[in-house]
């Protein structure tokens, strides 16, 4: 208290006075400080602001368009879209996936299987996207989850189509399916027309046709809150549907195709040779393609996958077995082409065939030989001397230039992905791959089919299918669509590109083709064909055909050594492809059965399937059709 | 005391004619309280729109303004003279009040911050935002300014002992801020300029203290995202980044009230307490803000007015150090709300939701009245 007494008022007050001063200015500086802040992001960033502000907002939600419908050629749904309620999370709003999976798990059933598959989602999602958890929910299901919906946050039932495959196994093959997009996928294609689809169309006319079954997305302007609930829509643009695809596939006769191959490995095509529409394509064991619809289970797929019978494969366009003596017409036109031989020009079987100063003795398929063989017998009887003996004088350049005219070592312009062109040999191909002369004696393997020589069924069936149309090319297809031609990547567009001059085969006479196509009749008509007993003795109309026996040369690879089973893989394969009825063709069918006999039954039970429906054969236009044939034939012959 | 009421009352009568005005009579500053129910109510129309049209929010609010303008009356009826001596005993129930909340508080979010008397609650260092301006200016001002060495190292102690037990509760934010409205008393004293160099020199090293030994892992991380708010734009620099987008999209004349999409639609995070000016901004825009800002101004103008002219230096450095502080509230929460400083929970002065706050605010403003309007014949101290 005594220091009170000395303290200068006056002079204390001043001294605060002129630090309140300081302050104020201190304050303002502060203030303008603040003042250019403000300015700074209302005025200068304001643009760059207020764009963020509407992307916050606003959010582009994709409408996914209809994928196509696939039908038969008489309007049978092959593939459609059903309704499907599915329970979809998005993890950015979900608070703890573990808790949240493990009340989902009181409420429906998820087993731990759907949470795997959940899992692997999430990681390869994009941010912000629904991930599907279940699909097919129940009535019941979506019941219980919207009561509880409160404490789910992030959960929410979604519904959605889903690819259905009536048909099952029958079409895996042919019409393929669809799964769920990988990285790898969404990089090829066009990702913003993805963004609000999670299929695409994997194997099958499901890939190849993708573009056009996919249609094209729309979109809706949202405005959306913080937490990602849509208030309002501000604009819609309505995606376009995906267009259907009508097929020449006979879903009745693609039945009975997979019905006669039963439980054995093999396929089958079969092709209308006036139009070139492809009525059936079956490769046997088949799998069900509504299990990659939705994600298959590793399981699942690794059983099918290592399946000894290779299910997931499709044999009638990617398997390629050695020709055999299908292609003894083919060769035998090449003989003709060429005047190595004259139809009449006979040659001596004593059951084997022997090169000039050669020990090594080529075998006829018949030991004791068939005698003296022509052209026409050589075919019927299937002699493999007789195209022996000619072997050299052809010699594979010609043989490989007049073959390559059937398609063979080309890939087949079907619409389908997955083709492969199978081998034709010729000097070139060998001297790059092997760094080897070509041998005289491979000409002579190469003749009958065998050797180096490869064919898928597809493509067996499109060269028989030439000589069924004296030559004429015709484009094997599966839909009647237009083809796809818009994208210059495409593989199809490419060939035609390359090959502008036709395909057709003409020869310098025509009567080559009518004693080729009775000598195929007479395979299945005539007591000594080699198809006579097992299908020509009670045809009900006329077949012409080829037989063949592929000698299977290698074991599958990577397969067990089961003894029983290395046995029936060492087994001949059987081949049959031929046509019906022989005067007017309404169908080419050409069939393996793997390590198995019996595949020209196998035909026979699908031209019936096909020819003996009620008005298939009383047709008049097919009688005048057949008459003119006959009377043209007269001519010639 | 009849001998002081006597006199002003002459004095008044002398000023303003035979009758004493009413506001006279109740020691209220006309100027200050206009301005004061000037923002005030803006703010509850802001506070109408950051609540999403939440009346009954709206509501509580004003009744919250109704209690705080009534205890700003009547801190306004204390003389100058009268809060000087009792400062040594709001000091230590100030100081007893802290240490028993680390003792028998309540907890929430695992701070310590409330003390119980039955049902009635409260917040001891919310107190002492008003006790720490009132005991330090009438510590100083019993000293000879500009203080010696000896008499600011006792000061520099008053100030420390409940800054650390604030500190302590743990509540950095409001410690600081109990810890400036002390310093500010220093300031304006006439400390030394070399003192102050000398003091800002010593502030780096503890720095480095706080950051490496006082400071909890959540306060780092609110540093650390200030400083590079896109490093965590999911979690805490959400705020910061919804914050400006919130601004900087109101442009200069803003989206129009109750039409702001970043506070309407969620996406600004404590759209009504911390972050009310964001709202603002979007909604008004530059225009608004500045509005905002120039009441702010005056207000501030009056209380730096109201010191300078105050009769005693107690009175000068209590309403200064007042007046300072509530500009660091603002300027804290503007620059936070900005991006130009981190988010500490500070709200906006007399326009953030929230009760306490406001009482505490309007509570110094009672001060800044008494310092005013009780005024002697007699300058002493």
């Amino acid at each position: 208290m005594s220091l009170e007494t000395f303290k200068n008022y006056s002079q204390e007050g001043r001294i605060v006075n002129i630090r309140l001063l300081l302050a104020l200015v201190c304050m303002l500086l502060l203030t303008a400080v603040l003042i250019s802040r403000l300015v700074y992001l209302q005025v200068d960033q304001h643009d760059d602001l207020a764009t963020l502000s509407d992307e916050n907002r606003i959010h582009l939600r994709p409408l996914p368009p209809t994928r196509g419908l696939i039908y038969d050629t008489h309007g049978e749904l092959l593939a459609y879209n059903r309704p499907s309620f599915l329970l979809v999370v998005v993890p950015e709003r979900v608070d703890s996936m573990d808790h949240t999976l493990a009340a989902l798990q009181e409420l429906i059933a998820l087993d731990d299987s759907d949470i795997k598959k959940f899992r692997d989602r999430v990681r390869r999602r994009r941010p912000f996207e629904e991930v599907p958890l279940k699909y097919n929910l129940t009535e019941d299901e979506i019941a219980r989850i919207a009561v509880n919906q409160f404490r789910l946050s992030g959960v929410e039932v979604s519904a959605r189509l889903i690819r259905y495959y009536p048909f099952g196994k029958d079409f895996a093959h042919s019409v393929g399916y669809v799964g769920r997009i990988n990285e790898r996928e969404l990089k090829s294609v066009d990702a913003s027309r993805y963004s609000g689809t999670d299929t695409i169309g994997k194997i099958g006319l499901e890939k190849y046709y993708e573009p056009i079954l996919m249609g094209k997305p729309g979109y809706q302007e949202v405005e959306s809150n913080a937490r990602g609930r849509v208030l309002r829509v501000l604009k819609e643009v309505p995606p376009e549907p995906g267009q259907n695809l009508d097929l020449y596939l006979d879903a009745e006769l693609q039945e009975a195709a997979v019905k006669a191959l039963g439980n054995k490995r093999g396929a089958v095509v079969a092709i209308d040779p006036q139009t070139g529409g492809v009525l059936a394509l079956v490769s046997t064991p088949g799998f069900d393609p509504n299990l990659f619809v939705t994600g298959i289970d590793s399981p699942t797929y690794s059983a099918l996958r290592d399946d000894i019978n290779r299910p997931l494969y499709n044999r009638a366009t990617l398997g390629e077995y050695p020709p055999a003596s299908v292609l003894k017409p083919v060769m035998a036109l090449a003989l003709l082409e060429n005047n190595i031989v004259t139809p009449s020009d006979r040659v001596f079987d004593p059951g084997f065939y022997r090169l000039p100063g050669n020990e090594h003795k080529y075998r006829n398929w018949k030991r004791q030989g068939h005698g003296w063989v022509n052209l026409k017998k050589a075919i019927v009887v299937s002699n493999d001397t007789y195209f022996y003996a000619q072997a050299n004088k052809l010699g594979i350049d010609n043989m490989h230039s007049f073959v390559s005219r059937f398609g063979l070592g080309e890939t087949s312009e079907l619409d389908l992905g997955e083709v492969r062109p199978g081998l034709l040999p010729s000097r070139i191909w060998k001297k790059a791959l092997y760094n080897q002369p070509w041998y005289p004696g491979e000409t002579i393997i190469a003749i009958i089919g065998q050797g180096y020589m490869l064919s898928t069924p597809m493509q067996l069936a499109e060269a028989i299918m030439m000589i069924a149309n004296r030559g004429k090319y015709i484009k094997p297809r599966l839909a009647k669509n237009e083809p796809l031609n818009d994208d210059s990547s495409d593989m199809s567009s490419n060939l035609v590109e390359k090959r502008p001059e036709s395909r057709d085969v003409k020869l310098q006479n025509d009567a080559y083709w009518d004693l080729v196509i009775d000598a195929l009749d007479d395979v299945v008509s005539d007591q000594t064909g080699t198809a006579y007993w097992r299908i020509g003795r009670k045809r009900k109309y006329d077949i012409a055909g080829k037989t063949g026996t592929a000698q299977v040369v290698s074991i599958p690879q990577g397969e067990k050594y089961d003894a029983e089973k290395l046995k029936e893989f060492q087994r001949d394969h059987s081949w049959f492809a031929g046509f019906a009825p022989t005067r007017n063709p309404k169908i080419v069918v050409a069939a393996i059965l793997e390590n198995n006999k019996g595949s020209a039954n196998l035909v026979r039970d699908v031209m019936d399937a096909y020819l003996l429906r009620p008005g298939m054969m009383d047709d008049k236009k097919v009688a005048e059709k057949s008459d003119a044939v006959k009377s043209s034939q007269g001519e010639n012959g | 005391m009849s001998q002081h009421d006597f006199l002003r009352q002459a004095e008044s009568g002398h000023n303003l004619g035979q009758q004493t005005p009413l506001l006279t009579r109740w020691h209220i500053d006309p100027w200050l309280i206009s301005l004061l129910l000037l923002l005030t109510g803006c703010g509850l129309f802001v506070l109408y729109s950051a609540s999403d049209r939440n009346l009954s929010m709206v509501i509580r609010q004003a009744v919250y303004l109704g209690i705080s303008f009534v205890v700003m009356i009547g801190i306004a009826q204390l003389s100058p003279r009268f809060l000087s001596r009792c400062s040594p005993w709001l000091y230590a129930a100030g100081v007893l009040m802290l240490v028993a909340v680390l003792v028998v508080g309540d907890g929430a979010k695992g701070a310590q911050r409330w003390l119980a008397f039955g049902s009635f609650r409260f917040q001891p260092s919310e107190v002492l935002k008003l006790v720490m301006p009132v005991v330090i200016s009438a510590w100083v001002s019993r000293q000879v300014l500009p203080p010696g060495v000896k008499a600011v190292v006792v000061t520099l102690i008053l100030i420390a002992m409940p800054v650390a037990l604030i500190a302590k509760q743990p509540d950095l934010g409001t410690s600081l801020l109990v810890g400036a409205s002390g310093v500010f008393v220093l300031l304006l004293a006439g400390l030394r300029k070399r003192v102050i160099f000398s003091a800002a020199l010593a502030a780096i090293p503890a720095l480095w203290v706080l950051w490496n030994y006082l400071m909890k892992a959540y306060q780092k991380q609110r540093v650390l995202t200030f400083l590079n708010p896109e490093s965590d734009p999911w979690g805490s620099g959400w705020n910061i980044i919804q914050s400006k987008i919130a601004i900087g999209s109101g442009g200069v004349y803003g989206k129009g009230w109750l039409l702001g999409t970043q506070s309407h639609l969620d996406f600004l995070p404590e759209s009504h307490t911390d972050f009310i000016l964001a709202v603002l901004a979007e909604e008004f825009g530059l225009a608004g803000v500045l509005v905002l800002l120039t009441i702010y101004a005056f207000i501030i103008g009056r209380g730096v007015f109201i010191a300078m002219n105050a009769q005693t230096v107690f009175g000068r450095l209590l309403a200064g150090s007042i007046t300072l502080t509530f500009f660091v509230y603002l300027f804290v929460n503007i620059g936070m709300v900005s991006g130009i400083l981190p988010v500490v929970g500070v709200p906006l002065p007399l326009v953030s939701r929230g009760g306490t706050s406001l009482v505490t605010l309007m509570a110094g403003f009672g001060m800044l009245m008494s310092v005013h309007t009780h005024r002697n014949l007699l300058a002493r101290g």
